[in-house]
């Protein structure tokens, strides 16, 4: 039992913040940014695995998101799927479409990787926006509510429990793979490329994997926000929003699953709380950006954590 | 048929001209430092709007046009000053953030200092259009290749007959032989950066009659003279100014001939299709992992 | 039938010829030496051998399998492994997991297993990491059971280096300048493990600047020049040749 709580003392605090959160939230506002705040989480702690854990930059991730989103709101409402089969379905496709352009991609590296996938995720938007037949184009399209095994979920509160439990599950499995012979060999192939593979390790289809998971992660979220979301809009695959995701990513913290939390939550709501000076809010969040690489380059929690060991050893 | 291709290739032309001058401005920024500075698009719109607030203030064209250059290139030097040089070891995940942490927050004052309308500015020799081959041409279009051209020229001569220049470029190929010979690299990159923002300033301020100019216009520009320089292999000058005039009339053409729609969509795909069969470009030197 | 067969090597970078139409065996079982003077291409052959590079032309067979130009985790699933000279240590991981990194050919490594972290995963890990630790005390390491790779010395990242290579259970192990950096004590600890891995019945080639370990440890030596065999033989065999002490060892002394 203590073994259980050493390894996963992040998830616990994490639960505990779940758990606690409620007490302070106030309205369905509240909830609501919240609600969004996790769902980038989950992307987020998807995306650092990628990132932070093998090395490898993705600048196109929000197209996945968007994908899974647009999946969900067309086969639920369009077709009249069942929301969990919309949303598997997403998964899977977007899993297959992951796989085909990271077999080539994923040998380019540095610049020439960050070029490719953010080309594959503005391919994907243009698309997107252009079908206006099957996606509404610019204006959007909403999903059918969400329902399992015949509960739907309707309240904001609902939907906080939904999405609190999902963030543990992402952050649970993504700590278990971290610390597995997968997750050493990304670690791995981060560290010393050459090193890895000359010791065994096939680092093409180590990257295709952790791409392809990425993406799926990615996927599931877009799915349970274009459910609770009233419209889904191309404006939610952009570069720009790939671009958050990296930044929440490195802003938490690089190679950390909690600093992808953090960083996901901070940057979530940061717009929220600036929104009486909404003008400044691009300079205030590029400035952020610049200075934390600029001084703390391994994002928030893996500095904080330092510190304080730094501190707690005589 | 031919005049259509013609004209399609004359306004392939025109953008391409101007995603060489920035995918150039990346190329020179990358080889002094190995940043790819997401920036580069920024000095674009701060160039155009500068010039653009400068004549409306009264002044006339070509002196707003030399202040606004120089103010760009200002913007550009203190990115390097107070962005690029504090981190200049950290790796290249790092540098993507911070430049595109430098775009957002250029784009946040540009839009805080000008505001968020779209602006123009006059052609700069009249609106008569010229015809060449049964094909029509502005003649701001002539001003916008005559300019690059020479913009280019005069960078083809400063990299290979000037000192500085080649100082430059000896940073590029060995940073530290450099430094052993001599060569203050701190103010190698400073200099990447002015020239760089010097010929994205330029590049938007003649382009502005044409494309007209906003806050988020950096955004697009900034992402095709990214993939201009990509194209051609990154740190490879020549290569990005093909590269530009490439895209440039790539896109022209499946505009015309595909789906306007498509245009951006179908200029990336041949970028991934060239980077899959080439991982380093049109031009770029095949590297190894050396252990 | 030897363990590894090279015929007519050659590799060229654009127009310098690192290694020239090189033709040698290694025999199953034996301590081989590769020595040569600064850039004579005796990494370059490493990597030729161990896939990293591939071939400009000739052959490379290993157990009797052509494998010039085969990618390197497959060379080492055949039972081929590595160390570097100029080391390639996963410095984002502890030093235990580095070698963990070595056995991971050998390890319960399945997508659900791992996401999951199933019994059968957590049972393999435990013996991973207790075999790893033993392989850490095996070349020396004790002390660094649960250091951080970045906060290990040169010398200990050295063998680091062998104890990860060993956890992949090679037939054939390479080992580029082990003892290069190292002070005396250390030296003579490698020359042991060395001395211990070839017990085992593992072949192994070494290259090595350091004579007196050269010499004393080698079953068979192949002294290289410009990338081509200068000569070849037993030590006793290369330290009488007249070429070799001309062109190599006549300078160190
Ligand atoms: N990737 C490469 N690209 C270009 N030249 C290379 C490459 N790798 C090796 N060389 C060249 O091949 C020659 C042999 O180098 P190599 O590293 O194999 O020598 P070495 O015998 O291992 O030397 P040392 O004893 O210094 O380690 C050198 O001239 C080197 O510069
Ligand atoms: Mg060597």
């Amino acid at each position: 039992m203590s073994a259980f709580l050493q390894r996963h003392r992040g998830l616990l605090i994490l639960a505990a913040c779940i758990v606690l959160l409620p007490l302070a939230v106030q309205n369905d506002y509240h909830y609501d940014v919240l609600i969004n705040a996790g769902l980038n989480a989950i992307v987020v702690v998807g995306l650092n695995l990628l990132i932070g854990y093998a090395g490898q930059i993705s600048l196109g991730h929000a197209a996945f998101f968007g994908l899974g989103a647009y999946a969900s709101a067309i086969l639920t409402t369009t077709y009249g799927w069942h929301s969990l089969a919309a949303m598997g379905a997403g998964m899977a496709g977007v899993g297959v479409l992951a796989y085909v352009v990271a077999r080539p991609i994923l040998r380019l590296k540095g610049h020439y990787l960050a070029m490719a996938t953010l080309g594959i995720g503005i391919i994907i938007s243009i698309v997107l926006n252009t079908e206006a037949h099957i996606t509404g184009g610019p204006d959007g399209m909403s999903a059918a509510p969400f329902s399992v095994f015949g509960y739907t979920f309707q309240s904001e509160k609902s939907w906080y429990w939904l999405v609190g439990g999902c963030l543990l599950a992402a952050v649970w499995l993504s700590s278990n793979l971290i610390d597995s012979p997968i997750g050493r060999a990304l670690r791995a192939l981060h560290g010393a490329e050459v090193g890895a593979r000359v010791v065994g390790i096939d680092t093409t289809h180590y990257k295709v994997l952790i791409f392809v998971i990425s993406a799926i992660f990615a996927s599931f979220a877009g799915s349970l926000f274009a459910h609770h979301t009233p419209t889904v809009t191309p404006s939610i695959l952009g570069f720009i929003k790939s671009v958050e995701f990296v930044v929440m990513a490195v802003f938490g913290g690089m190679a950390s699953v909690m600093g992808s939390v953090v960083g996901a939550v901070i940057m979530t709501l940061l717009p929220n709380l600036l929104a009486s000076i909404e003008d400044y809010e691009p300079i205030i969040l590029g400035a952020i950006m610049m200075g934390t690489m600029i001084f703390m380059p391994k994002g928030l929690v893996p500095t904080i954590a330092k510190m304080l060991r730094r501190k707690e050893a005589p | 048929m031919l005049e259509s291709t013609i004209q399609f290739i004359l306004a392939g032309l025109t953008s391409g001209a101007i995603y060489a001058l920035v995918g150039l401005g990346f190329t020179i920024i990358y080889n002094a430092s190995h940043v790819i500075n997401f920036a580069q698009g920024e000095f674009i719109v701060i160039g155009g709007m500068s010039t653009v607030a400068l004549v409306a203030a009264g002044l006339p064209l070509p002196v707003a046009i030399v202040l606004a250059t120089l103010v760009t290139m200002v913007v550009g030097l203190a990115l390097a000053r107070f962005a690029i040089q504090p981190a200049k070891d950290a790796d290249v995940v790092a540098l993507i953030i911070i430049t595109i942490g430098a775009s957002i927050f250029l784009r946040g004052i540009v839009q805080v200092v000008f505001g968020k309308d779209i602006h123009s500015l006059p052609h700069f020799s009249g609106e008569t259009p010229l015809n060449l081959m049964g094909a029509t041409l502005m003649p701001q279009s002539l001003w916008v290749m005559g300019i690059s051209a020479a913009l280019i020229l005069v960078m083809a001569w400063f990299f290979n007959a000037t000192l500085a220049g080649k100082a430059m470029l000896a940073t590029a190929y060995n940073a530290l032989a450099a430094r052993l010979m001599g060569v203050d690299t701190k103010w190698v990159l400073l200099s990447a950066f002015a020239l760089s923002a010097l010929l994205g300033a330029v590049g938007g301020i003649v382009v502005t009659p044409i494309t007209f100019v906003s806050y988020e216009s950096g955004i697009m520009l900034g992402l095709k003279g990214f993939s201009a320089a990509v194209l051609g292999g990154l740190g490879n000058g020549i290569g990005a100014v093909a590269g530009g005039l490439i895209l440039g009339v790539v896109e022209a053409m499946s505009a015309g001939y595909i789906s306007s729609a498509y245009k951006d969509a179908i200029a990336f795909i041949i970028i991934l299709v060239v980077l899959v069969a080439r991982p380093n470009g049109l031009f770029g030197k095949k590297g190894i992992d050396r252990v | 039938m030897s363990l590894l067969k090279v015929t007519n090597l050659t590799k060229s970078f654009g127009g310098v010829s690192a290694i020239r139409d090189l033709s040698f065996t290694i025999e199953a079982g034996t301590i081989h030496s590769i020595i040569g003077p600064n850039g004579a291409g005796k990494t370059t052959l490493f990597n030729l051998i161990t896939g990293v590079y591939t071939p400009s032309s000739g052959s490379v067979r290993f157990d009797d399998r052509e494998i010039g130009g085969v990618e390197p985790h497959k060379l080492a699933a055949l039972g081929m492994n590595r160390t570097f000279q100029n080391l390639q240590i996963f410095h984002n991981m502890s030093a235990v997991e580095n070698v963990m990194v070595g056995a991971h050919l050998h390890v319960q490594k399945g997508l659900a297993h791992s996401l999951l972290r199933l019994p059968s995963l957590v049972r393999s890990e435990v013996e991973t990491r207790k075999h790893c630790w033993e392989l850490m005390d095996f070349v020396g390491l004790g002390q660094y059971r649960d250091a951080e790779a970045s906060a290990m010395s040169y010398g200990a990242l050295k063998r680091l280096e062998i104890a990860r290579a060993l956890a992949a259970k090679p037939k054939l192990l390479l080992l580029d300048e082990p003892a290069a950096g190292l002070n005396d004590t250390e030296t003579r600890e490698v020359d042991e493990v060395i001395k211990r891995i070839a017990g085992q019945g593992v072949t192994v080639v070494l290259v090595e600047h350091d004579m007196k370990m050269v010499m004393g440890i080698s079953d068979h030596i192949l002294v290289l020049d410009y990338g081509a065999k200068l000569a070849e033989g037993t030590p006793a065999e290369i330290r009488s040749n007249p070429d070799v002490i001309a062109a190599y060892l006549g300078n160190v002394g």
